[in-house]
């Protein structure tokens, strides 16, 4: 039980103070599970790999392993539920009083400003994605790019499904880019 | 008018006589198109945006691009992961708390579900060339989509000098800076609220005098 407590608290810390999602909570993740001695810098680095080719949110990825080697199967729902809970109540509460303040001049000011802001961090997200995945050792990859625009000229001039999309785009890749 | 009238006793109607059997659909649908989208982002939150663009707002009219943009900015500025915060904010505007636990156990149930598989199974997924070569290939896919879903909200939801200032200040900064996503959000509420505030009266002047040249010293960062 104290095991699962700890899995649970260690990754509920990691739900409150992980701001951007993704890579970003890494560091975070790291120095939360060694704090516990949860996990070796090797077994880390396993779970970077995983994480990266595997579907899902990698603060999911890592709470589901890190629990699982820790305390098998118990272990992972609870780190899982830990890193989940926190994003779960936060947006409810926000939500609660978003829409309670709604009419106010001060909330819709809110929302004029960080609507367009989101198109510019989405736009962010582009060059980051491109940074990992179109460029390799300083120069640009040829394939991923080949693969870049057919995926961004389907996109936008058919009415192509995402995940029909990105099934082609493994195919092609695992072709193309071995 | 009428007609309008007439739909809107209708949906009342049906709304009522489905009542129970509309709900349990709507809750099931929440956590099928959340466990898509959870099996379907690779590579942090963002990726997401393609796939919850097409179901939430194109497929099921969960809500409209406005909407999904405050979803996503809420999601990007509050602590905690960005997929969870996004189906917890969907599920809870259509399906109340029932729905906001639907979505989010949708979208972490794929993560959960294969990491437990792989965990046992094969550690080094990753090292196989062909696998590395998949999600090689699904990454610059993605990409891809992400930029087309940035134009196409850019044409539909930057309508004034205002809307692209902001834009443009929030990619350049986080893409050439590093300035954290939480501080842009920040501070385009702050110059949100200042708009609100003074920004509308000058652009009530500056209509009234539109045969003048517009300085356009409105709005930085």
């Amino acid at each position: 039980m104290p095991a699962l407590l700890s899995l649970f608290a260690a990754f509920f810390k990691i739900g409150v103070f992980g701001f951007g999602g993704g890579i970003a909570m890494l560091p975070l993740i790291f120095q939360t599970v060694q704090s516990f001695g949860l996990m070796s810098a090797e077994d880390f680095a396993d779970l970077v790999a995983i994480s990266q080719v595997t579907p899902g949110p990698i603060a999911i990825n890592a709470a589901t392993f890190v629990g699982f080697h820790y305390a098998g199967i118990p272990g992972s729902v609870a780190a899982t539920l830990g890193v989940v809970v926190p994003s779960f109540a936060i947006i409810l509460i926000a939500m609660r009083f978003l829409d309670t303040y709604k009419e106010s001049r001060v909330v819709q000011g809110v929302f004029t400003g960080i609507r367009p802001a989101t198109i510019g961090l989405i736009a962010a997200a582009v060059v980051f994605m491109a940074e990992t995945v179109l460029i390799t050792g300083g120069t640009v990859a040829a394939m991923p790019v080949v693969l870049f625009l057919i995926a961004f000229g389907l996109s936008i001039g058919t009415k192509i499904s995402p995940v029909l999309l990105t099934v082609c785009m493994a195919a092609a890749g695992a072709i193309l880019c071995s | 008018m009428k007609e309008n009238l007439q739909q809107q006793q209708n949906t009342d109607m049906n709304k009522q006589q489905e009542g129970r059997a509309s709900r349990g659909a709507l809750l099931w649908q929440l956590f099928a198109s959340f466990f898509k989208i959870g099996l379907f982002t690779i590579g942090g939150g963002l990726a997401m945006i393609p796939l919850l663009e097409r179901i939430a707002v194109k497929e099921k009219k969960w809500f409209d691009e406005e909407e999904m943009m405050d979803c996503l900015a809420l999601s990007q500025s509050l602590p905690g992961v960005v997929a969870v915060n996004m189906a917890t904010y969907t599920g809870k505007r259509k399906g109340g708390f029932a729905g906001a636990l639907a979505a989010t156990l949708g979208v972490i149930l794929p993560s959960f579900l294969i990491i437990l598989l792989i965990a046992n199974i094969l550690l080094h997924v990753g090292d196989n060339p062909y696998v590395a070569g998949a999600f090689t290939g699904i990454k610059a896919g993605v990409c891809g989509m992400i930029l087309s879903t940035v134009i196409r909200l850019g044409k539909k939801n930057l309508k004034d000098a205002f809307g692209w200032i902001i834009a443009l200040a929030a990619f350049i900064l986080i893409a050439f800076f590093s300035v954290s996503a939480v501080w842009v959000i920040l501070g385009a509420a702050v110059c949100g609220i200042a708009w609100a505030f003074f920004g509308h009266r000058r652009s009530a002047r500056t209509e009234r005098e539109s045969a003048l040249p517009d300085d356009n010293t409105e709005g930085g960062a």
